[in-house]
């Protein structure tokens, strides 16, 4: 495979269909390990339709149809993957904190649960791995045992966050993360972000440019189903090649 | 300013004519309530709370029971029709055909489910009136009940709790049984209630299936004895059945004594049926988490 082995996703001529609605359009995007990719773009443009297919979690939608190819580490995801499998290798956050009515602990500990751990010592180990890597473990080791639902906003998704980490994904996908919290939490959040760099390969929709340009290596423009323009993220946004991205950066639109 | 002060002033009097129509109905319950109970022990003898012919421990024991087994034929059948329509049926023609026929049989008048009990339990079966057959026929007036209300209160859950789940890799099964079940148990629990009401109260349903007489020996434990407690397949009147026995074709001269007292126990039996139930299931909640 030579210099391929640091591509974590290869996709190509990806065309996705609601229906007769045609939502992605000839997609070619080249995704490295360990870097933060972020999708940027007007409401309806398909980058959050072209992350959740990183996933497959398109496939909950009645009605949609999936053309082209997405590799993973070489293999595709579409043929010749279990979407189940699939999702516990590449995990997902998403726009509105989604924890579960259970406990903090019973949050975190859902994933390795359903995958058959059962052991309490192993449990309250990844919880507690979980949640120090999303940074929150001081703010909730005294309050593990009570509801998910009496936490902010900001802790809500970073608890989200650690329930994404606690199943060892080798990539989170984060679909607006920051975009139904306050500036404070989403600095957290974006810090870290870059943090978890290090470990695992990341992809960000964001309707939030600065964010984009805050976090990311390498940026991609949809619009209309296109992915217009790909590539570093500073290059994007100073020397942007297409007319289109420009005009988006500059806020001529969207 | 003046259509400020006019939205304001329609504001307070609303919320006087709605804290008025809670009190009427508070007030009416307690009336009603305090009524029956005092006038059922008012009239009471001391006969009356034995297990005997003259008694009706013998009758809140075989309501209890007809309750209890209904709710174990009804309980898995409408959950699991409710989880199917709301989850695992595909939206089209055939879903909104089972709804309709749902919905249809819970207005189903229950002296038809009676005599359709009668019928299939009874004449098809060969058998006597026996409590299991109006356990039966008592299923058929609880199961559109369950599968409604678990249908809505499924239905109601936000989906980012399945993408939640889903999105860690769980199976749709996984995601119903360990997050969209338990989210959504409290209202479950309210149409298991809703169900089991109907069952203490159900008296037409019963008339040709549980049957009009109870013939119960206490020191008989045998359960293919027709005269066991436990057998399900002897005859077993029911409180409201008892009650409406009482008052047309009894020859006692206590009978309207007997009858009021019935009505009393009965309504302090569905009291802490449905204050129980509520305890256990908060503390299911409380015990998963789902509290704040």
């Amino acid at each position: 495979m030579g210099d391929t082995s640091n591509i974590k996703f290869k996709i190509q001529d990806l065309n996705l269909f609601y229906n007769s609605f045609q939502a992605l359009k000839s997609v070619n995007i080249e995704i490295e390990k360990n870097e933060i990719t972020s999708l940027i773009g007007p409401s309806g443009c398909g980058k959050s339709t072209f992350l959740k297919t990183l996933n497959r979690m398109n496939d909950l939608v009645e009605g949609t149809k999936v053309e082209g190819s997405i590799l993973m580490d070489g293999i595709d995801l579409y043929r010749e993957m279990d979407a189940i499998l699939l999702r516990r290798r590449v995990g997902m956050v998403f726009q509105q904190p989604n924890p579960f009515p259970k406990s903090v602990y019973d949050n975190v500990a859902y994933g390795p649960r359903i995958q058959g751990i059962k052991k309490k010592i192993e449990l309250d180990d990844i919880v507690e791995r979980s949640l120090k890597q999303a940074a929150i473990w001081d703010e909730l080791k005294d309050r593990l045992y009570k509801s998910a639902l009496g936490l902010s906003g900001g802790q809500q998704q970073r608890l989200c966050i650690a329930r994404t980490l606690a199943v060892k994904p080798e990539v989170i996908l984060m679909d607006e993360p920051t975009s139904a919290l306050d500036p404070i939490s989403t600095t957290k959040i974006e810090d870290l972000i870059i943090k978890l760099k290090e470990h695992y390969t990341i992809i960000i929709v964001t309707h939030n440019m600065q964010q984009a340009a805050r976090v990311s290596d390498k940026t991609a423009f949809f619009l209309l189903g296109e992915a217009v323009e790909f590539g570093v993220t500073k290059e994007l946004f100073s020397m942007p090649r297409d007319k289109r991205t420009e005009d988006y950066i500059t806020g001529r639109f969207g | 300013m003046e259509k400020i002060k006019q939205a304001k002033l329609e504001d307070k009097i609303m919320t006087i004519v709605f804290y008025i129509v809670a009190g009427f109905f508070l007030i009416l319950l307690l009336v009603f309530a305090s009524y029956v109970i005092i006038k059922g022990f008012s009239g009471a003898t001391s006969q009356m709370f034995t297990f005997t012919s003259k008694g009706v421990l013998n009758q809140l024991f075989n309501t209890i029971y007809l309750v209890l087994l209904s709710l174990l034929l009804s309980c898995p059948l409408g959950i699991g029709a409710g989880i199917y329509l709301a989850e695992y049926a595909k939206r089209g023609k055939l879903t909104e055909t089972i709804q309709i026929c749902i919905e249809t049989l819970s207005s189903l008048p229950s002296i038809v489910v009676g005599l359709f009990g009668y019928l299939a339990f009874i004449l098809m079966t060969g058998m006597k009136w026996n409590l299991f057959a109006g356990a039966l026929a008592v299923s058929i007036l609880c199961l559109p009940l369950i599968t409604t209300t678990t249908f809505d209160a499924v239905r109601a859950l936000p989906d980012y709790y399945r993408y939640g789940s889903m999105g860690l890799g769980a199976t749709k099964w996984q995601t119903t049984y360990h997050v969209l079940i338990p989210s959504c148990m409290p209202r479950i629990v309210t149409g298991i209630i809703l169900a089991a009401g109907r069952g203490f109260g159900e008296a037409a349903a019963l008339l040709y299936t549980s049957g009009m007489s109870t013939d119960i020996n206490w020191s008989n434990w045998n359960i293919t004895s027709p005269l066991c407690p436990l057998n399900p397949f002897r005859p077993g009147e029911t409180l409201s059945l008892h009650i409406w026995a009482s008052f047309t074709e009894a020859t006692a001269a206590n009978a309207k004594d007997i009858a009021n007292l019935s009505s009393a126990i009965l309504m302090i039996l569905v009291l802490m049926f449905n204050i129980t139930v509520r305890i256990i299931s908060k503390r299911i909640d409380e015990r998963a988490g789902g509290g704040k």
